[in-house]
This record gives C-alpha cells, sequence and structure tokens, in this order.
C-alpha cells in the first residue's frame, strides 16, 4: 500500500462521503473502520432525508444537501433508495401549531421557503390514516427518506472506485503527531501515517479529539427503533410530531419504521445494545396514539444504533483548534444522515485547504470551550462518551 | 414480581427444573407459550390422557412430569406467555401475554426452550402440502388431523419412524418413508458404543421398526436430491437413488432431517457458542450444570444439545439444583450430594446419542442446497442469491441480512440462519466458526404494536401450577 495523504478515522456515512470526494480530488484516501462499514449508527439510521425542522445553523446545509439527494445516483452510482416522499410533522394541539406557524414565518424572515403550514385537511389528504385529533402541521415536500445501509454502501463503493482504500476491523488503539505525520497504532497493531486526519468516528469522535489533544464534550444514546411486518400501503411520508419525539414510515416493501429519539443503552468499548422496554413501548404508544391502524401490525425487529451526542446536539464540523492536519466530523446528534452528500464535500474543501465555503462558526470545535460550560442537554438519558 | 429464579418453558427440562427448585425452597415462575405444560415432546399431553393412538410413553412420562409439576406448591406459571426481550444483567424479561407487555424480575433465569426441527430447504418446499414432520406431529396430537391421499415422510431421525406409527396407527393407508442417510451409517454408529447404557431406547427404536414395517410401510432407503414439485400443490416427489431417478405422486409430504437446539435466544444475548461439527448446529457453551457464558443464565433441555426428554428433565433437575447453590441455600459439597441421581440419570439418558448422532448425521448438503431452492422462507431469497452475496464480499450471515433482507422476516431467521452461514462458508471456503451464526434481535417472536404499548406490569395472568 502506498502511503496515504489522507486518514480517515470511521466508516461511517461522514467519513465514506469524505472519502469520495477527497479520492475524486485525486488524493490517496485510506479509511479506518473499528467494525464494519455502516456498522453504527449509519446502518442503524432511520434514513430520514429532511430539511424540515432542521435548527437554523444546519439549514443552509440542510438545503443543499436535498438537492445533491435529488441526484445522488450521480453522484454515487445508485439512487440510495431515495424517494422524495416529503415529510410532514404533526401539531397534536392548537398550542403546537401556533408554534408551527410562527417557526414558518421566522424561516421565511430569513429568505427560506420550503418549509410550509399545513392546515388539518391538508394534513389529512397527506396523511389519510392520521388521527382525527391531529390539527395540522409543517411539511417540505421535496424531503424523504433513503436506504440507511445502501446508502452507506453506495457512497463507500464510489469512495473505493475512485481510489479509496477501506480498511475494515481497523480500531484505533492510539495516535500521535510526529514530524508533520498524524501516526495511528490500531488494536491489531498495524500503523498507518498521513499528514491529514479527519476525525468522522461519530460516538467514539470524542475519544480520538481527546488522544488528539482536544477534549470535545460528547455524550452518545442508542437510539432504539421498531420495525413492522410488511403492511398494506398505510403512509407515503416520514411523519413526525411536533410535541413529542416520534418519526415513522413506510417503505416500498410494506414495512412501518418506527422511530424517534428514545433511548437504549450502550457500551462504547464492546458495541453492546441494551433496548430500553419501557421507552420503547412508550415510542408504540406514540405511534398508536398518531395512527390507531397500527395496532395490529406485528413488530418484527427492535433494535437501536449508537450515535453521538453534543450538548447543543449540533454537530462537529471543522479544523481543530489546536492541532495541525486535524480535521473534525462527528456528533451529529441523531439527525446526520441527510447531511452526509454536503458535509463530506465541505471536509473534503476544509481538508485540501481550500476557503470556508460555509459558514461553519455554529460547528465549531471549540465553541464548547469559548462559549464557557455547555447548557443542560435535553436528552434524559445521555450517556458520557469519554 | 419477583422471583429466585425465571423458567423459560414447560417442556420436560422446565417441567423438573420448576419442580425441583420448588422443592428446593425457591421462588419460581414458568413462562410458557403454549396453554398447557407438555414442551412439544408432551405437547398437550394432559388433554390426551385418553387417545390411544398416544398411548405408551407419551402419556405415561409425560403425564407424570406434568403432574409433578402441577402438584408442587409454589411454581407462579405463566401459560400462553412469550418472551420478547431479555436484560440478563438486570434480570429482566419482558414478557406478552393477553394483548399486553410487562416485565418480570429474576435473580436467575434458565431458558428451557428445548429444540426446533432442523429446516431441510430443497425445491419446492415452501409448495403448499408440504410441512415438517414435527408440524405434522401437532397437528396430530392437538387437532387429530391425519393427511388425506398419499403420504410421504423424507429424512431421517427417531421422529420419522415414530410419525409414521403415529399415521398408520391413526388410518394413513398409503404411506412412504424416503430415508436420506448415508449408506455405511449404521458401521461408523456401532463404532460409538454406548449401546448396552442405552438399550432400553435402542430397544424403543426397534419395537418402532418392527411395528411399521407389520403395518405395511414402504421405505426407501439412501435417498438424495430431493425435490417436491407440482402446480401450487405438491403432487409429485422426485429423488435419486445410485445412479437412478425416482418419482412417486404425493399429496402430503413431511420433511424430517432430526432437530437442533433452538439457540435463538441466546444467539441474541451473544452468549458464546460452539459448532457442533457432528450435528450441524449451532450449541451454547454450557458447563455440567447447564450454566452459559453469562453469570446470571443457563440452559438445560434440548436447547443446550439434544438429547431427549429424559436427558433434558435430569439436566433441568441439575440447573435447578446449581441455580439453588448460587443464590446461598447450600454449598459445593452439598449441591454435588443432591445431584448424584441427576447425574446418573443424564448420563444414562444420553448414552446412545453418540450412537443416535453418527447414525442420523445428517448429509452435510443440507447446509449447501442447490442455487433455485429458497432459503429464506419469509424474504424468498434462493441459494444462488446469498452465494451471489458472499461472493460481492459479505462474510457472515448478518451481513447477508443487510445485503438481501434473509433473515429478516418474521421468524428472524429461525429457518434459515445456519443454511446462510453454510453457504457462506461454502463460498468463501471459510469454517462455520469464522463465518459465525446470526444474531437475531428482540422481539424473540413478533409481537403487535398494540401489545408493545399496552404496557402494564399487572397484565400477565399468574397461576399455581
Amino acid at each position: 500500500m502506498t502511503d496515504p495523504d489522507i486518514l480517515i478515522v470511521g466508516g461511517g456515512l461522514h467519513g465514506l462521503s469524505a472519502a469520495l470526494h477527497l479520492a475524486r480530488a485525486g488524493r490517496r484516501v485510506r479509511v479506518l473502520e473499528a467494525r464494519q462499514v455502516g456498522a453504527q449508527a449509519s446502518g442503524y439510521s432511520a434514513g430520514g432525508v429532511r430539511t424540515l425542522g432542521r435548527h437554523p445553523a444546519e439549514v443552509p446545509l440542510a438545503l443543499e444537501a436535498i438537492e445533491r439527494w435529488h441526484d445522488i445516483a450521480n453522484l454515487v452510482g445508485d439512487d440510495c433508495g431515495f424517494r422524495p416522499v416529503g415529510q410532514v410533522r404533526v401539531a397534536e394541539t392548537e398550542a403546537e401549531l401556533a408554534q408551527l406557524a410562527e417557526r414558518v414565518e421566522r424561516l421565511r424572515a430569513a429568505g427560506w421557503m420550503h418549509e410550509a403550514l399545513a392546515d388539518a385537511e391538508t394534513v389529512r389528504q397527506l396523511l389519510p390514516a392520521v388521527a382525527p385529533h391531529v390539527v395540522g402541521g409543517i411539511v417540505a415536500r421535496r424531503d424523504g427518506f433513503a436506504s440507511p445501509l445502501r446508502t452507506t454502501r453506495a457512497f463507500g463503493c464510489a469512495a473505493m472506485a475512485a481510489g479509496a482504500t477501506v480498511i475494515e476491523g481497523a480500531r484505533v488503539a492510539t495516535l500521535e503527531r510526529r514530524a508533520g505525520l498524524w501516526c495511528l497504532r490500531t488494536h491489531g497493531g498495524e500503523t498507518h501515517a498521513a499528514p491529514l486526519l479527519l476525525n468522522a468516528a461519530g460516538a467514539w469522535g470524542g475519544r480520538i479529539a481527546r488522544a488528539a489533544g482536544e477534549p470535545i464534550p460528547l455524550g452518545f444514546n442508542a437510539f432504539q427503533m421498531l420495525l413492522t411486518d410488511a403492511l398494506p400501503p398505510l403512509l407515503t411520508p416520514v411523519v413526525g410530531a411536533a410535541g413529542r419525539p416520534l418519526s415513522f414510515k413506510q417503505s416500498d416493501s410494506g414495512h412501518v419504521m418506527i422511530g424517534g429519539g428514545h433511548k437504549g443503552q450502550a457500551d462504547l468499548d464492546t458495541g453492546e445494545i441494551h433496548l430500553d422496554v419501557p421507552r420503547l413501548a412508550y415510542s408504540a404508544r406514540t405511534a398508536l396514539d398518531l395512527f390507531p391502524a397500527l395496532r395490529e401490525a406485528r413488530i418484527a425487529h427492535a433494535w437501536a444504533g449508537i450515535e453521538g451526542v453534543t450538548p447543543d446536539e449540533l454537530p462537529v464540523i471543522g479544523r481543530s483548534a489546536v492541532a495541525d492536519g486535524l480535521v473534525h466530523a462527528f456528533g451529529f446528534s441523531g439527525h446526520g444522515f441527510a447531511l452526509a452528500p454536503i458535509v463530506g464535500a465541505i471536509v473534503a474543501g476544509l481538508l485540501l485547504d481550500g476557503p470556508e465555503t460555509h459558514a461553519l462558526t455554529a460547528f465549531a470545535p471549540d465553541r464548547f470551550t469559548l462559549g464557557g460550560p455547555a447548557r443542560e442537554t435535553r436528552s434524559a438519558l445521555l450517556q458520557p462518551a469519554g | 414480581m419477583s422471583y429466585d429464579l425465571a423458567i423459560v418453558g414447560a417442556g420436560p427440562a422446565g417441567m423438573a427444573a420448576a419442580t425441583e427448585a420448588a422443592c428446593l425452597g425457591l421462588s419460581v415462575t414458568v413462562l410458557d407459550e403454549q396453554p398447557a405444560p407438555g414442551g412439544q415432546v408432551f405437547r398437550a399431553v394432559e388433554a390426551a390422557s385418553r387417545d390411544p393412538a398416544l398411548a405408551g410413553e407419551f402419556l405415561d412420562a409425560g403425564g407424570a412430569l406434568a403432574g409433578a409439576f402441577r402438584a408442587t406448591k409454589g411454581i407462579a406459571y405463566r401459560p400462553r406467555t412469550t418472551l420478547w426481550h431479555l436484560d440478563p444483567d438486570a434480570g429482566l424479561l419482558s414478557v406478552a401475554a393477553d394483548g399486553a407487555t410487562a416485565e418480570i424480575a429474576a435473580r436467575r433465569i434458565l431458558l428451557a426452550t428445548g429444540a426446533q426441527e432442523r429446516p431441510v430447504p430443497i425445491p419446492g418446499w415452501t409448495l403448499p402440502g408440504v410441512m415438517s414432520a414435527g408440524a405434522a406431529q401437532i397437528l396430530l396430537k392437538t387437532a387429530g388431523a391425519v393427511p388425506e391421499g398419499s403420504v410421504v415422510i423424507a429424512g431421517q431421525g427417531p421422529l420419522c419412524w415414530l410419525l409414521a406409527v403415529q399415521l398408520l396407527r391413526a388410518g394413513v393407508e398409503r404411506l412412504t418413508l424416503l430415508e436420506t442417510g448415508a449408506g455405511g451409517a449404521l458401521r461408523d454408529a456401532l463404532r460409538a458404543g454406548g449401546l448396552w447404557t442405552g438399550r432400553k431406547l435402542l430397544a424403543k427404536g426397534v419395537a418402532l421398526m418392527r411395528e411399521t414395517r407389520a403395518r405395511g410401510l414402504t421405505v426407501v432407503r439412501n435417498v438424495r436430491h430431493l425435490r417436491a414439485e407440482g402446480d401450487g400443490r405438491v403432487s409429485t416427489v422426485r429423488w435419486r437413488q445410485g445412479s437412478r431417478d425416482h418419482a412417486i405422486a404425493c399429496d402430503t409430504l413431511l420433511l424430517h432431517e432430526g432437530v437442533i437446539p433452538s439457540t435463538h435466544i441466546t444467539r441474541a444475548l451473544g452468549f458464546d457458542h460452539d459448532w457442533d461439527d457432528r450435528q450441524l448446529c449451532w450449541r451454547p457453551r454450557l458447563d455440567a450444570w447447564g450454566a452459559t457464558s453469562h453469570p446470571n443464565v443457563a440452559v438445560a433441555g434440548d436447547g443446550g444439545g439434544i438429547g431427549g426428554w429424559e436427558a433434558a428433565a435430569a439436566g433441568g433437575r441439575l440447573a435447578a439444583i446449581d441455580a439453588a447453590h448460587r443464590l446461598g441455600r447450600f454449598d459445593a459439597v452439598a449441591r454435588d450430594t443432591r445431584a448424584a441421581d441427576a447425574q446418573k440419570a443424564q448420563r444414562s439418558a444420553l448414552a446412545l446419542r453418540p450412537f443416535l448422532d453418527r447414525l442420523y448425521r445428517p448429509a452435510s448438503a443440507i447446509l449447501t442446497p442447490t442455487d433455485d431452492t429458497i432459503v429464506c422462507r419469509c424474504e424468498e431469497i434462493t441459494a444462488g442469491q446469498i452465494r451471489g452475496a458472499a461472493r460481492l464480499g459479505a462474510a457472515g450471515p448478518n451481513q447477508v441480512k443487510a445485503f438481501l433482507r434473509a433473515g429478516m422476516g418474521p421468524c428472524q431467521g429461525r429457518m434459515c440462519g445456519t443454511v446462510v452461514a453454510g453457504l457462506i462458508a461454502e463460498t468463501r471456503g471459510a469454517s462455520m466458526e469464522t463465518v459465525g451464526a446470526l444474531r437475531p434481535r428482540a422481539p424473540f417472536k413478533p409481537m403487535t404494536v398494540g401489545e408493545l404499548a399496552n404496557e402494564r406490569p399487572d397484565a400477565i395472568p399468574e397461576l399455581i401450577a
């Protein structure tokens, strides 16, 4: 193997998207993946492709990303199972609806028109099976969903076709900066070195950053998901709720996926996941409240994937504040899947010493140290990822 | 609801373990999917107590085990209850029953979930009219359903002969047994020994074979390349014997290649397993008391390795005695003393296993069916597709699941998991240990969204056994 120009830690969607963009720019890229490609959050994402309801800092990225999703086959040679079925966030009370209306107004004032307010009748046209108490919602019609594993593999295959190397089972044990090179040693004893390093290690990104001398606060969650047997057509768009954490969608094959942020527990060292049954039951109750027709649907699988979560639930994207030749892209906090096509391009630009093409201040790696102690996180079960 | 010992399964191992544990003063609960105790081997034994077709060991031994289980005080028995999730660290069992879910806490957990029939993927096995011999036996035992027309039993193992006798007694007139065992297996099996110690069991087998012959069963030996054919329903069974092809008209085809430990839950929990190269199946790694690689969980009965009901009952007693020891009821010396009887019974029941395992070793082709054979019935994935995924780089059954959805259906890979691994091993020239086992997910059995949503601590009916 010739020595790479760039090492990427993490064979998830973000690491592979960066690898693709870097390899196409003619750089020699080597991806080190601790388990298998897409083994954690990338493989176990709900696969939502969403501009709807984004934090304002993420809106520009999400809007650029959605354009790339609509042309995803041109980027990676596969449609990734992307279905532009739209996303809807329903309001169950007038108060929730008023909040959603206010949000749409604020977005419009900033010049963003991708979210539209929908009255009860419009929501019922979009979602005939929705419960009668729903009073309205917001809609982003160009949104949709994709198949997480298929997407991750498509980015991996495209990156390899462009010349990138992906090594599975390469779990990083130590790293240090020596004579202008990042020198990494895996638990298997192999060493890898390159002048540039991308930390795309997801929930393990905090550990990589700390090893590079840059402590960045990061927790992690095990996002729980339920998958039903194949059902007759029940809903077309991806559905979320304004007042409680929930997302569900029905795939082409008829399986309904119920997710939305109820957390299980996990062990970062072993990768073992423990389902939290009462929270899983809560997810099922929420799903039933909104779609009573699901009552008799059989659950075929329940699972969870480990995902890094930052204190402000925004990702860490940017050049290291303390080390040369290091860029971070991790901690997407449960909503990074849709952003991968654009974030890969952005971090490739950062590694290639290009100008900062996007406003990344909100994602700066040092924002937690500069801004004082981070505010309390909303996630009750957040586990320390140290 | 908290117990010293939670037992999953009310077959011979579960019933014997519960009886023993309650006698040792442990608080015990038994969860079982069936409406009545008995397990698969003694299914509905209490209700069948006067059926002459089932007379003999079934009613005598099964009835005695169920009777003792019912008569023992202090067992909280939960029939029609399904375990769908288990947190072994916390000792929490998530169960579904009666349209709701609940959690049960236990200091120690004994999985006595028994065996499952080995899936027999042959071309045409998904046709209506083709079913497993075990399913036919359940229909006979619980519904008195007797197949009509030309009935073919194909495969090998003691159950083929037992079912043949039961079907003949029930009035089936056109019955053919196609035995797939390889020639020479008997000579190999005789070398395994154990015949004297296991003479009782052996005599039972010989008596069965004699009765089938007296009742006019047609037996064809050394059958290979089985296929079921038919338009919308099985009508013909084809096979090869030596260098010649044969066919027979068939209305019902009953397949059986022995039983394998049901390792669904132990694999889902990530416990250590070993590949049994003689019986072509996974077994959880257990010590002499049935303890698994997890400190809170044991396995007894056929779920730990096929041994039959007598070995299962003995294993259940041993696991119960060990549970009492681990929970501080007595020391290791007292445990060993108490265990002597059960250990002797277990040894005697297992004496014939090496002989039977060699005699009825399935052909290794059972893990590598032809490309046109459907392997994953739920998602209709063929052996050819799985070989293709293995060539593309899928190194194990969990990756094939991600590639093809094989193993993602309602059966959670119970039918296809091991065959998928066998096909990968064949294609990539790797060992089964390297390829690894499919890791199923919760829920262990499908349940409805409504059941999960209806989480009530008091939802589970509890009977005193």
